[in-house]
This record gives structure tokens, C-alpha cells and sequence, in this order.
């Protein structure tokens, strides 16, 4: 990354008073980009697949602008979590989510939601960087023409703009037309975030994205996500408890109780990390458990 | 002892395999070329075939290789996108449609002919033409055709379809964009095979696109074809064994050239997706 | 079958209107490639069925031979033969087969460009049309059998045609089979010091025999169907196959030769034993895909 971008300011989202009030009673305020107030607000969720329950009643409010990162052993129901707050669970013919996700007055859960236009808001960013096998150009230009940008000259300034916003532009701006599958993988995983930032989305969904990287380009990455602070909400899973700790605002610990995810201990990062309530979120941050 | 035996056994069997197969080959190749040539390839059969050349009959056969691709591909394409893309693992009517296209490329070409005579030129008043031939080869090569395009469109990564949903596209959009251009190679595939199988077939156009050797001057006209001309020239016209290599050898340039060309359509188009926007 | 294990990702309920559109238009071109066998099985139905009421089904059995002009339509004779070629040309086709397979699979490497050559040849020889099979085999084989025990055009011609062209199919199933083994089982026999010979016959043959049979099966079936090539090197006269070097006729063969000018009942009896044709083919596919694993769909 060449030039340092100045962080982001919280903008006039602000005064923006038709989101859904903050409900989790008195949180100290967090950091200065982090405006109590909620952006999802999660309540009794619960996951199944099969008919066997993998995520149990997991109620956490998803503060606007801020980072919260999703911790917990393998298989506690983290992705499952993700999954359910931008109905890619709809991909499963097997899955079943119960519970809410009040979500700009509606809720996700049960409302009719129209997917396309909810997923264009919600983002998600995978594990495995997953560009398409076009070129770099294509692959950010494609979302924008199937969400009714027709505008050439629209297309080019966001696609320009957002491959800036993650550091991308000057590795690739003369090889725009080669195919994306010939990056290198923190250069695909971050052409993936700018493919999910061309669209501005509110939200941002992110999946283990750093666990495929090679510890450089991890950084870059972690760097890139600390720069989206303020101006978009993060919820990221991690395994990195140091990379938890060093990025997120907020945290939740998710961990199995009779096979069953569960949320155990939800508050800011801070807190979580240096005074766990629970003496399970103290013995996993520890490293005594999982 | 035994071990070299065995060894020296089945090289011998292998060996003998090849060259029986060099023999084939070599005939076709050395009796072919003697009476292939230009005029062979732009003149009309005279004489039943024993003088004079093939024109007409590569004409007929391309024809009727035009209207068995243009049915069986995007009716193919379409049950193949379905089958990957919209329907669940275990549902009765995928299944049972699976099914149904694994008897149907089960079914010996003369039977297609048969149905084909009965079907298109008489039922649906066809006659003996290009357009019932090809009809009845298009038939013939839809399941296998669907079979390659399925599996091709299976072993896309399915991480692009989850990015495509995730970013808001609709399934038609990432299909189209994305699925169809990754699974381009196996469709190729599907169509050599297809086309390949048409060009070779004859039992199943005898009695659907018929013997006449003139030129065709529609869809609807008769027309002989490739591998038919070589079964009646060496069958019914004695003396017709020369120009019969000489066609086989024709046919067998024509299949390779598909072939290649397909290859080469397949690089081309790949390369073009890939490089603009 | 890793290819099947891809998460069926489109599958629940269908939120986009245009996606909805479009599967439920796919979904009718399914249904008529569906429909497409049993219009298939109707007509040949429909067609044959003058031959097949009235007892008609009955001459097939009780004739003792298929004189149509005499009204005799007795078809064991060709069932015969059609079956006598198919074993014979699977006989002689896995010993060869098999050789080959276990050659490019054991005994050269196959990087190397001879094993690239003979695969380039069986893979070429699996596309030639079969009436380029049956050219070859009427000018060069009839004759040479012909030396032998005129007239040539025989029982044997017919098998050792059909043994060429099935031979590709058979040896490149075998040669997927083999690879698809194991290392482990092989350097297992190995360990045990067996010999090349005991790996492959006892070890290596018996792991890989489902996808060998299968490839078998598969090749008996296209042996059965074949058509071209047998009626021009097999001599077409109608009689039960009692020599190597007897004329016989296949019933594909009898279906090419008499469909130009066969009217009403010996119409449909040539319909009839399309029908015949195809449910013994399907029966042999049938068996092969059982024996494949369900190889080739899911
Ligand atoms: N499509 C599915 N069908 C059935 N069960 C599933 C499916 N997806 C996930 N599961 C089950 O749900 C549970 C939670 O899975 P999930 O992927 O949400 O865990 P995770 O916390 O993301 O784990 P990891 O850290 O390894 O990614 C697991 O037990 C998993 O086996
Ligand atoms: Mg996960």
C-alpha cells in the first residue's frame, strides 16, 4: 500500500434516525467511529440443518460502523451465523433458521425479502478469495451491470474508486483485462472486497478472510478491514484471537454446548478480551480450551 | 521365468492391436489418397459413385450435421442447465429425467432410425429429407450431449456461485456470466462427441434422409450422406471401391477437422471472456 | 464421483422472478427430452403393433425361419446370430483389451510418447465410423477369410470386425479403471514380494474388475446394436450360426436390409424387432451402470 488513506469519519448515517433503536442497555461507548446504535439486531436466532440444530438462540445487536468480530472453536455455528444474515442459508435446501433479524424495519427472518436487493446491502467475503474466472475488470463491472448501472463512465469511476479504497489500483491498473485467477491470493481476496465495496453495501460480512493468506498479505488485509471502520459495519469471523483483538470494536464468543453453538459472551472487545465474564471466554482466550 | 512370459505375452498382444489398427489405417489412408483430389471433392457422382466425385454428398452431409446441431444445443444446453443448476439432489423428475437420457443414448442408431422413418418422415410428413435426417440425429445425440454439459457444468467451482449470489446476481445472470463460459470446455466436448457421432452415423439415416445423390437444394430435399455413399458404393456398386476409400478418407479428415476446430473455438472463446470486459 | 459431492447450491425456493422464468422454461425443455423416449417406445410400438395382435407375436417364435415373401417371420435365426457375434468379439476382445490396459498401465510409462501414440490411436479408432470398419473388413478381411473357407463373408468376419471396434472402448475403460486404483494396494502387494505378473492378475485385475466389467458390458451392448459394419462383412443369409465360416444375419442387419420395401405385417415385425433390439441393449447398459457405480449420472 502506498499512500495512507485518512480513516474514515463517520458520516451523516449519524443523524440517520429510521434505523432500529440500540437495545442491549448501556454499553459504554467504544471507540470514537462507533455509534451505539444498532444496524442488525439479532434476537433468539437459531440455525438447523436437517432438523438438527447447529446455533441456538444467539440474540447480539450488530452496532453501525463498527467491527465485531465473531470468535469460537470450529464448528460452534460462526459461518452458519453469517450465512442467515444475508439468507445465503436459502442455499441450503437442508437449512432452517428460526428467531429474528430486525434489519432497517424488517425482518429477515420472516418478512418476504427481495434476496438480490438484500444481499447487494449485506456483502460477504469468503474464506477462499473466489474471483470470477474473468478479468479483474469483469469481475468488479459484472455486479454493477446486473444491478442496473448501464452508465459506462458510472461503472468506471466506482470500480476505480473501490479497487483504490483496498490498495489495488496501482498493483492493477495496467492489467485490468488479464484474468483475476493470475492475481495472487491477498491481491484475489482483496479484489473480492472491492467487489463487494463497488456495490456500497451497508454491511459487510466477512469469513475467516485472512486464514487462506500468507501472514504478509493477511496483514494487508487486516489493515484494509481496519480502514473500512466507521463508514461500513464489519462483522468478521476470526480464528486469529490477536487479529480479533487488534481490529475489532465489538466481539462475540461462540462456543458448543452439547453440540449446539451458543453465544456465551457478547460486549466490547476490550472487555471481552482483558475482563471475560464467563470463565469459558476466559479459558478459550487463554488458550486453555479449543 | 513366468513373469517374462506373461510380460512378453501381452507386449505381443498390444503390439498386434496397434498394428491391425496401423493396417486400418494405413489402407483407408493409402487407398483413399490415390483417388482423392480436387475434382474428387467439387464434382458430382457419376456413374453411381464408381466416376466423378462427392460434392453433393459433403453438402447433404453438413446440412444435415447444421440441423442435428441446431436442435440438440440449445435444447441440450438448456436440460443440461437445468439438470446442474435448478434442480435438487434426489427430486423424482430430475431423476427420473436422468434416467430417461441414459436408456435414450442406450438405444442402437437403427432404432433411431426406425423411429425416424416412422416419426418424422411419416407422421409429420417429412418424407425422406435433410430435415428428418437431421432431425432423427439430433435425437440421437441430445443425451449425450446433455450427459457432457451436466458434468461440465457440476465441476464448476461452486465458491463462484456462492460469490455470485452473495453479491445480489440472479442465478440466470450467473449463469450466464460465469457457470456457462467455466463449463465452455465440456460443452465443446459434448458437441465434438456429438457431432463426431453424426458425421459417422449411417444406420440411422438410410431410411430418414435417404439415397438420392444429387445436390440438395433445401432442407426438405433428400440427400445422401458421407457414411452412407461408403456403405452403397462398396455394397450395391461394384467397382465402387476406390471412390469408397476415397470417402472414408474424406470422412475421417472431417471428423479430425472438427475436432481441431472445436479446440481451437474453445481456446478462442475462453481467451476472449477472459480478456474483455 | 467427487464431481457429484458439489453442493447442490441452487436448489430451494427460487426468490427472482427472471430465475423463475428461466427454470421453469428449462424445466419444460427437460420434460420433452423426456418425453422424447416415449415417443420413441410409442411409435415403435404403434408400428409394430399390427405384427404383434392377432397372435402375430406368435410367428416370431413358431416360424422356423424369416422368409417374409412367404409370410414366414421366424427371427431366433438372427437372434442367434446377433448374440453368437457379440460373445464372440467380447471373447476375443478382453484378452486384448485387457493387455492393452495393463500394458499402458504397467509396462510403459506413460509420459512417454509411444504410450501417447497408442492412446492417440485408440482414441482416434474409438471415433471412426463403423461403415469405415465394415469397408476395411469387406475388402480385406472377407477375402483373406474367403482363401481360408469361401465365401468369406461370415460368422467370423462379423466377430473379428466387431472385436476392432469394440477393442478401443474396452481397453481405455480398463486403462481408467486400472489407474483409478490405489497406490498403496499395489506397493502393498509389492511389499509382500509378489511378482509384476501376481500383482496385476491378483491384485490389480480384481481391484479395478468393477469398472472392467462394466466397460464390458457397455461394449457387448454396442456390439449388439451395431449395424453397419456387421451387414457388410457377415453375408446376411438368414440361418442359425452353425460354423464360424456360415453367412449369417444379425437383426440390426435384417432391419437395414428390408426397411426400403417392407410393407404392412412385415413392416411392423421389423419394428417389432427394433423394440426386441432395444431392450436387450438397455438391459446390457442397465447392468453396466449398476456395475460402474452409477459412473456415468447420479
Ligand atoms: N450445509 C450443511 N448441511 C448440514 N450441516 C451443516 C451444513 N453446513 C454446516 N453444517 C454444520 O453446522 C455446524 C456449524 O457449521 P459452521 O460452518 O457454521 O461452523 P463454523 O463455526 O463456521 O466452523 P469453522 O470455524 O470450522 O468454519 C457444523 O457442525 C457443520 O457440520
Ligand atoms: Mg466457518
Amino acid at each position: 500500500m502506498t499512500q495512507k488513506q485518512p480513516p474514515y469519519k463517520a458520516d451523516k448515517d449519524n443523524q440517520d434516525e429510521r434505523a432500529i433503536p440500540y437495545t442491549l442497555g448501556n454499553l459504554e461507548a467504544g471507540e470514537p467511529c462507533c455509534i451505539p446504535k444498532a444496524h442488525l439486531q439479532v434476537q433468539n436466532l437459531s440455525v438447523s440443518y436437517n432438523n438438527i440444530t447447529v446455533l441456538d438462540d444467539v440474540s447480539l445487536d450488530i452496532h453501525k460502523g463498527c467491527i465485531t468480530a465473531l470468535i469460537g472453536p470450529s464448528g460452534c455455528g460462526k459461518t452458519s451465523f453469517l450465512s442467515a444474515l444475508n439468507k445465503l442459508t436459502d442455499l441450503t435446501a437442508s437449512a432452517e433458521v428460526k428467531g429474528s433479524i430486525l434489519f432497517d424495519t424488517q425482518n429477515l427472518v420472516s418478512d418476504k425479502i427481495d434476496v438480490m436487493a438484500l444481499r447487494r446491502r449485506i456483502g460477504m467475503i469468503f474464506q477462499q478469495p473466489n474471483p470470477f474466472p474473468l478479468s479483474i475488470w469483469r469481475n468488479l463491472d459484472l455486479p454493477l451491470r446486473e444491478h442496473g448501472f448501464r452508465n459506462k463512465s458510472v461503472r468506471r469511476k466506482k470500480i476505480e474508486k473501490s479497487l483504490q479504497d483496498v490498495g489495488l489500483w496501482d498493483e492493477v491498473k495496467d492489467r485490468l483485462q488479464d484474468s483475476a485467477l493470475a492475481l495472487s491470493g491477498g491481491q484475489q481476496q482483496r479484489l473480492c472486497i472491492a467487489r463487494a465495496l463497488v456495490l456500497e453495501p451497508e454491511i459487510l460480512l466477512m469469513d475467516e478472510p485472512c486464514s487462506a493468506l500468507d501472514p504478509i498479505s493477511s496483514c494487508v488485509v487486516e489493515e484494509l478491514i481496519l480502514r473500512l471502520q466507521g463508514k461500513y459495519t464489519v462483522i468478521i469471523v476470526t480464528h486469529n484471537l490477536a487479529q480479533a483483538r487488534r481490529i475489532a470494536n465489538y466481539a462475540a464468543f461462540f462456543w458448543m454446548k452439547e453440540r449446539v453453538g451458543k453465544l456465551i459472551e457478547f460486549g466490547q472487545c476490550q472487555h471481552l478480551f482483558e475482563t471475560p465474564k464467563d470463565d469459558l471466554t476466559a479459558a478459550y482466550i487463554s488458550g486453555a480450551k479449543g | 521365468m513366468a513373469d517374462q512370459i506373461f510380460k512378453a505375452v501381452i507386449l505381443a498382444c498390444t503390439a498386434f492391436i496397434g498394428l491391425v489398427f496401423l493396417w486400418i489405417l494405413g489402407e483407408v489412408v493409402v487407398k483413399g489418397i490415390s483417388h482423392l483430389s480436387f475434382s474428387f471433392l467439387f464434382d458430382a457422382p457419376v456413374n453411381s459413385g464408381r466416376a466423378g466425385g462427392i460434392a453433393p454428398i459433403l453438402v447433404s452431409t453438413l446440412m444435415i450435421i447444421i440441423v442435428a446441431v441446431s436442435v440438440s444445443v440449445p435444447l441440450g444446453l438448456g436440460v443440461a442447465v437445468w439438470l446442474s443448476e435448478f434442480t435438487k439432489q434426489g427430486q423424482k423428475f430430475a431423476t427420473s429425467t436422468r434416467l430417461t437420457l441414459d436408456v435414450l443414448a442406450g438405444i442402437p442408431s437403427i432404432v433411431y432410425g426406425l423411429f425416424g422413418n416412422a416419426f418424422f418422415c411419416i407422421y409429420l410428413g417429412l418424407g425422406f429429407s435433410i430435415l428428418s435426417g437431421g432431425l432423427t440425429l439430433a435425437c440421437m445425440i441430445l443425451p449425450i450431449f446433455i450427459r457432457t454439459c451436466e458434468m461440465g457444468l457440476r465441476t464448476v467451482n461452486d465458491s463462484w456461485r456462492k460469490g455470485a449470489l452473495a453479491l445480489g446476481m440472479t442465478r440466470t445472470a450467473a449463469i450466464w456470466h460465469i457457470l456457462l463460459p467455466s463449463a465452455t470446455p465440456a460443452i465443446i466436448a459434448g458437441l465434438v462427441l456429438g457431432i463426431g457421432r453424426a458425421t459417422a452415423e449411417t444406420a440411422a439415416l438410410i431410411f430418414t434422409s435417404g439415397y438420392v445423390d444429387r445436390m440438395p437444394e433445401s432442407f426438405m430435399d433428400s440427400g445422401r450422406a458421407l457414411a452412407v455413399h461408403i456403405y452403397d458404393l462398396s455394397m450395391n456398386v461394384t467397382g465402387g471401391d476406390h471412390a469408397a476409400y476415397a470417402t472414408a478418407l474424406t470422412l475421417i479428415i472431417l471428423i479430425v477437422f472438427f475436432n481441431i476446430m472445436a479446440q481451437f473455438m474453445m481456446d478462442q472463446w475462453l481467451g476472449r471472456k477472459v480478456l474483455s470486459s | 464421483m467427487a464431481l457429484l459431492k458439489t453442493s447442490f447450491l441452487f436448489l430451494s425456493s427460487l426468490k427472482h422472478q427472471p430465475d423463475r422464468t428461466l427454470s421453469f422454461f428449462l424445466a419444460i425443455l427437460a420434460a420433452l427430452s423426456g418425453l422424447l423416449l416415449l415417443l420413441v417406445i410409442l411409435f415403435l410400438a404403434k408400428e409394430a403393433w399390427p405384427g404383434l395382435t392377432n397372435g402375430g407375436w406368435r410367428s416370431f417364435l413358431t416360424h422356423k425361419s424369416w422368409y417374409p415373401l412367404e409370410g414366414m417371420f421366424g427371427i431366433f435365426p438372427m437372434i442367434w446370430a446377433s448374440l453368437a457375434m457379440m460373445f464372440g468379439a467380447v471373447l476375443i476382445a478382453i484378452p486384448l483389451g485387457l493387455s492393452a490396459a495393463i500394458v499402458m498401465r504397467f509396462y510403459i510409462p506413460p509420459t512417454s510418447l509411444l504410450a501417447q501414440a497408442y492412446r492417440l490411436i485408440l482414441g482416434l479408432l474409438a471415433g471412426i465410423p463403423s461403415v469405415v470398419y465394415g469397408l476395411w473388413g469387406l475388402t480385406v478381411l472377407v477375402p483373406l477369410i474367403g482363401q481360408l473357407h469361401p465365401p468369406g463373408a461370415s460368422l467370423l468376419a462379423a466377430i473379428l470386425i466387431l472385436a476392432l471396434m469394440i477393442l478401443p472402448t474396452i481397453a481405455l475403460t480398463a486403462l481408467a479403471a486400472l489407474e483409478a486404483i490405489p497406490k498403496t494396494i499395489l506397493s502393498g502387494a509389492a511389499a509382500l514380494g509378489m511378482s509384476q505378473k501376481g500383482q496385476i492378475l491378483s491384485v490389480a485385475l480384481p481391484a479395478a474388475r468393477m469398472g472392467i466389467i462394466g466397460g464390458i458390458l457397455l461394449s457387448m451392448a454396442r456390439a449388439l446394436g451395431e449395424t453397419m459394419a456387421v451387414l457388410m462383412v457377415a453375408g446376411n443369409v438368414v440361418q442359425n450360426p452353425d460354423s464360424l465360416f456360415a453367412p449369417v444375419r444379425a437383426l440390426t442387419a435384417n432391419i437395414a436390409l428390408e426397411m426400403a420395401y417392407a410393407t404392412s405385417f412385415h413392416r411392423a415385425s421389423l419394428f417389432a424387432s427394433g423394440l426386441l433390439l432395444t431392450f436387450l441393449v438397455f438391459l446390457l447398459s442397465w447392468f453396466a451402470s449398476r456395475n460402474m457405480g452409477n459412473n456415468h449420472y447420479g
